[in-house]
C-alpha cells in the first residue's frame, strides 16, 4: 500500500469533514438566560409543617410522608419515592430552622450534560426532566449532580432515576409547583428567577444582620432555579454547599473539544509514519539488492 | 475407483468439527482431555458466577450489588470497565508498533495482543450490560445524541473500537477457516484498521478519564485534575505494554507446544518493550507529580489518602519505571517481567482508586463491593481467559498458518 500526496489530502479532507460535523453538533446546554422560573426558599420563614412534602407526594403519586414530626430528628435525604424532604437544625440561641431539599434545577445542569442519551434533559421552559423510556441506567447523572439529588430504584428490575421534576406539567398549564402552592408560611416564593434574586437581596439588605449575606443558588453550579436565603449554615440543613461556582458542563467541555482534533490529526500523521517506515524498508531493500548485484557484476 | 477417490477426499478433508473444534480428537477423547485441575477451578467459578449474573437481571442491582444512592458506580464499572479497557490497550499499542511504525520484529506478539484487546472489550461490554439498570435501552445511544457527555464519547468509542477489533481479529479467523480471498482482503485492510484503532483508543482511553472531570467535589483532590484524561491515555499505554509482556510470558509457557520450533526471541522483544515501558512510566510519574502541583494538593499528602496516593505513584509507578529501565539496560528479562506485572497492578490500582477508593472520599457511607459483584468480575475474567485459550489452541494466534505466511506484508 502506497500513499501519494493526493492520498494524504484525501484522508485529511475526509477526517476534517467528520471532525467538523462532530464539533458542530457538540453544542453545550447553555444557561437559558435569567428569565426562567425559580423558587426562593427563605429558611427564616419556614415553620417545618412539611405540607410541601405531602403536596409533592400527592402530585407525583408517591407514598405519603410520615405523619409524625419525629422524622425530623434525623437528617434525611431525598429517595426514589421521596422527591423533597424538610430538614431541621437548631441555632446557637435555640431557635429552630428548617430547609426543604429537592432538585435545584440548575441553569446548566450537570446531570443533563452527563446523560449520553438525553433521557435527563433541561426543557426550554426551565425544569430538568427525566424520560425513563430513553434511559439506559448508567447512573452518570448521579455522579454528575453536585447536590446529590438524583436517586435510583436499585430494587427494581427496570429501575428509573427519580427526582423532582419542578412540576413541569403544572407549570405548562400556568400553575405553580405543588409544594409552593401549599406553603402556608411564605417560605416558598415561586416566580421569575431574576425577580426572586432581587427579592432575596432586598430581604437581606433591608434586614441588616438577619441573614447570611449570600443568595445560595445565584452562582452555585453556574446558577440554579431554586434559591435559598438563610441565617444558619445550609450545610447544617443537609444541603450540599461544597459546590463549584463554575457550571458543571463547562468542566468537561475542554476535554470534549479534543476528539475533532484527534479525528483530524491522527489519521494523516499515522499514515505519514507508515509511509516513512515503508520508504525506509524500500530503501534498505534497494540497498541490499544493489549490494547483491554489485557482487554478481 | 470412485470410492477410492472419495476415500482420498475424506482423508484430505477430514471432518470440520473434529479438526477445527475438537483439535483432531473424538468427542470422548476431547472431553477427557478437558478434565484438568485448571478446568475444574474454571468450571467451579462459572457454576457459581453465571447464575449470579442471571439472577442480577431477574432481581435487579439492589439484590446483587452493594451500590447505593451515594455510590452509583461500583466494581463492575471500576474494574470490569475502567480496568478491562485499560488492560486492552496492548491491541492498539502493538498494532501501531508493527503496522504503522514498521517495527516488524514485534509481529509475533501482535495477534495475541489484538486478541487480548478484543476479548477485554467484549468482557467489558458484558460487565457494562450487567451494570446498566436498563441494558435493553443501550441502543438509545445510537439514536440520541448527548454530545455534551464524556460518556457519549465513551459509548461510541466502545461501539466503534470493538468493531475494529473484531475486524482485525478476522485475519487469523479466516486463516483458521482457510478462506483465502476474505483473508487477503482483511489483511490489506489491516493498515487502515490499525489507524482507526489508534484513533478510537486515543479518544476512548482518555474519555474514560474525562468521565470524572465533572465531579471535582467528589473525587479526592490528589486524583482529580483537569488533565485526568491525559493521565488515563498515558497510563493506558503503560497498561498495554505491561500486559503484552505479562501475556507473552504466560502464553509462551502455557502454549509451549505451539511456539516450539519458532525462531522468535521473546526475551529480546521483552527487553525492547521494557525500554518503552520505562520511558512512558517515567513520563507518567512526572505528570502525576505535576497534577499534584497544579491542584495545590500537597497538603493532602500528609493524610491517609496521601499515603495511599504515594503507594500508587511511588510503589507502583516510580519503582516499576526504575525496574523497567534497569532491567532493559542490563538485559535482565526477569526484572522487566517483574516490572510489567507491577505495571499491570499499577493501572488496576489507579482505576480502582479513581472510580471507587478516592471517589466520594468525603461521604460518611463508604462503598465496599458485595460478594456477588466480586464473583461476577472473577467470572468475566475467567470467561475471557477460557476464550483466549480456546482460540489460541485452534487459530493461528501465537504462530502464523504456514499456508498463509508471506513474510513481511
Amino acid at each position: 500500500m502506497r500513499i501519494g500526496r493526493r492520498g494524504f489530502f484525501k484522508i485529511a479532507a475526509v477526517t476534517a469533514g467528520a471532525a467538523g460535523a462532530a464539533s458542530a453538533s457538540a453544542a453545550l446546554p447553555h444557561a437559558e438566560g435569567t428569565d426562567t422560573p425559580g423558587v426562593l426558599v427563605d429558611t427564616t420563614l419556614c415553620v417545618g409543617c412539611r405540607a410541601c412534602e405531602a403536596a409533592c407526594a400527592e402530585k407525583n403519586a408517591l407514598p405519603a410522608p410520615p405523619a409524625s414530626d419525629d422524622v425530623m430528628k434525623q437528617r434525611r435525604d431525598t429517595a426514589p419515592q421521596v422527591f423533597t424532604v424538610v430538614n431541621r437544625a437548631e441555632k446557637e440561641d435555640g431557635t429552630v430552622r428548617f430547609a426543604k431539599k429537592q432538585c435545584m434545577h440548575c441553569l446548566a445542569p450537570g446531570c443533563a450534560s452527563a446523560c449520553p442519551v438525553r433521557a435527563m434533559d433541561k426543557t426550554p421552559a426551565g425544569p430538568v426532566v427525566y424520560d425513563p423510556s430513553k434511559c439506559m441506567g448508567c447512573r452518570y447523572c448521579m455522579i454528575a449532580c453536585p447536590f446529590d439529588v438524583p436517586k435510583y430504584e436499585y430494587d427494581s428490575w427496570k429501575p428509573r432515576v427519580r427526582k423532582c421534576g419542578f412540576c413541569a406539567d403544572r407549570q405548562a398549564k400556568g400553575l405553580k409547583p405543588a409544594c409552593t402552592e401549599v406553603c402556608p408560611s411564605g417560605a416558598l416564593t415561586f416566580g421569575h428567577r431574576a425577580e426572586l434574586i432581587e427579592l432575596a437581596k432586598t430581604r437581606i439588605y433591608t434586614n441588616p444582620g438577619k441573614y447570611v449575606p449570600h443568595v445560595f443558588g445565584e452562582h452555585e453550579a453556574g446558577g440554579t432555579s431554586w434559591l435559598y436565603i438563610t441565617d444558619v449554615d445550609l450545610e447544617k440543613l443537609a444541603l450540599r454547599t461544597d459546590v463549584p461556582e463554575k457550571d458543571i458542563p463547562s468542566l468537561v467541555s475542554g476535554a470534549l473539544g479534543a476528539p475533532p482534533f484527534v479525528m483530524t490529526l491522527w489519521p494523516p500523521l499515522l499514515m505519514g509514519l507508515y509511509a516513512f517506515s515503508r520508504r525506509r524498508d524500500t530503501v534498505e531493500g534497494d540497498a541490499q539488492e544493489n549490494a547483491k548485484e554489485d557482487r554478481h557484476g | 475407483m470412485a470410492s477410492a477417490q472419495a476415500g482420498a477426499a475424506v482423508a484430505a478433508h477430514p471432518s470440520f468439527v473434529r479438526e477445527k473444534i475438537l483439535l483432531g480428537m473424538s468427542v470422548r477423547e476431547y472431553v477427557r482431555s478437558c478434565c484438568t485441575p485448571a478446568n475444574a477451578v474454571a468450571a467451579a467459578i462459572l457454576v457459581v458466577g453465571v447464575p449470579i449474573l442471571v439472577y442480577r437481571f431477574i432481581a435487579g442491582l439492589g439484590a446483587t450489588t452493594a451500590l447505593s444512592q451515594t455510590a452509583p458506580w461500583g466494581l463492575w464499572i471500576g474494574f470490569d470497565m475502567m480496568t478491562g479497557i485499560a488492560l486492552a490497550a496492548g491491541g492498539f499499542t502493538i498494532g501501531a508498533t508493527v503496522q504503522l511504525f514498521g517495527l516488524k520484529a514485534y509481529h509475533p506478539i501482535e495477534r495475541p495482543a489484538i486478541l487480548t484487546a478484543f476479548l477485554g472489550y467484549v468482557m467489558a461490554v458484558i460487565g457494562l450490560l450487567a451494570d446498566l439498570g436498563r441494558p435493553w435501552n443501550i441502543v438509545m445511544a445510537i439514536f440520541n445524541y448527548g454530545t455534551a457527555s464524556a460518556l457519549f464519547e465513551v459509548a461510541w468509542c466502545v461501539m466503534c473500537y470493538t468493531t475494529v477489533l473484531l475486524l482485525e481479529f478476522t485475519v487469523p479467523v479466516f486463516e483458521w477457516l482457510g478462506w483465502k480471498k476474505l483473508h487477503s482482503v482483511m489483511r490489506n485492510a489491516l493498515i487502515g484498521l490499525t489507524v482507526l484503532s489508534v484513533m478510537f483508543s486515543t479518544m476512548h482511553q482518555s474519555a474514560l478519564g474525562s468521565l470524572f472531570l465533572l465531579a471535582p467535589t467528589k473525587l479526592h483532590p490528589l486524583w482529580y485534575t483537569p488533565y485526568i484524561f491525559v493521565f488515563f491515555f498515558i497510563s493506558a499505554i503503560i497498561a498495554g505494554i505491561s500486559m503484552v509482556i505479562v501475556e507473552s510470558m504466560l502464553s509462551h509457557r502455557a502454549f509451549h507446544s505451539q511456539v516450539a520450533g519458532q525462531h522468535v526471541d521473546i526475551d529480546k522483544l521483552t527487553l525492547g518493550l521494557g525500554k518503552a515501558g520505562a520511558l512512558v512510566m517515567f513520563a507518567y510519574f512526572f505528570l502525576k507529580l505535576q497534577g499534584v502541583i497544579d491542584g495545590h494538593a500537597w497538603g493532602y499528602l500528609a493524610t491517609g489518602y496521601g499515603a495511599w496516593f504515594l503507594v500508587e505513584i511511588v510503589g507502583f509507578v516510580l519503582v516499576p519505571a526504575l525496574l523497567f529501565a534497569y532491567g532493559s539496560r542490563n538485559g535482565n528479562v526477569t526484572l522487566v517481567r517483574v516490572a510489567a506485572v507491577m505495571g499491570v497492578l499499577s493501572i488496576i490500582l489507579n482505576r480502582l482508586n479513581v472510580s471507587i477508593v478516592a471517589f466520594n472520599w468525603n461521604q460518611p457511607v463508604r462503598y465496599v463491593p458485595s460478594v456477588s459483584e466480586v464473583i461476577v468480575s472473577i467470572t468475566l475474567v475467567t470467561i475471557g481467559v477460557l476464550a483466549f485459550r480456546w482460540i489460541v489452541n485452534r487459530m493461528p494466534i501465537l504462530r502464523e498458518d504456514p499456508r498463509f505466511a508471506e513474510g513481511h506484508h
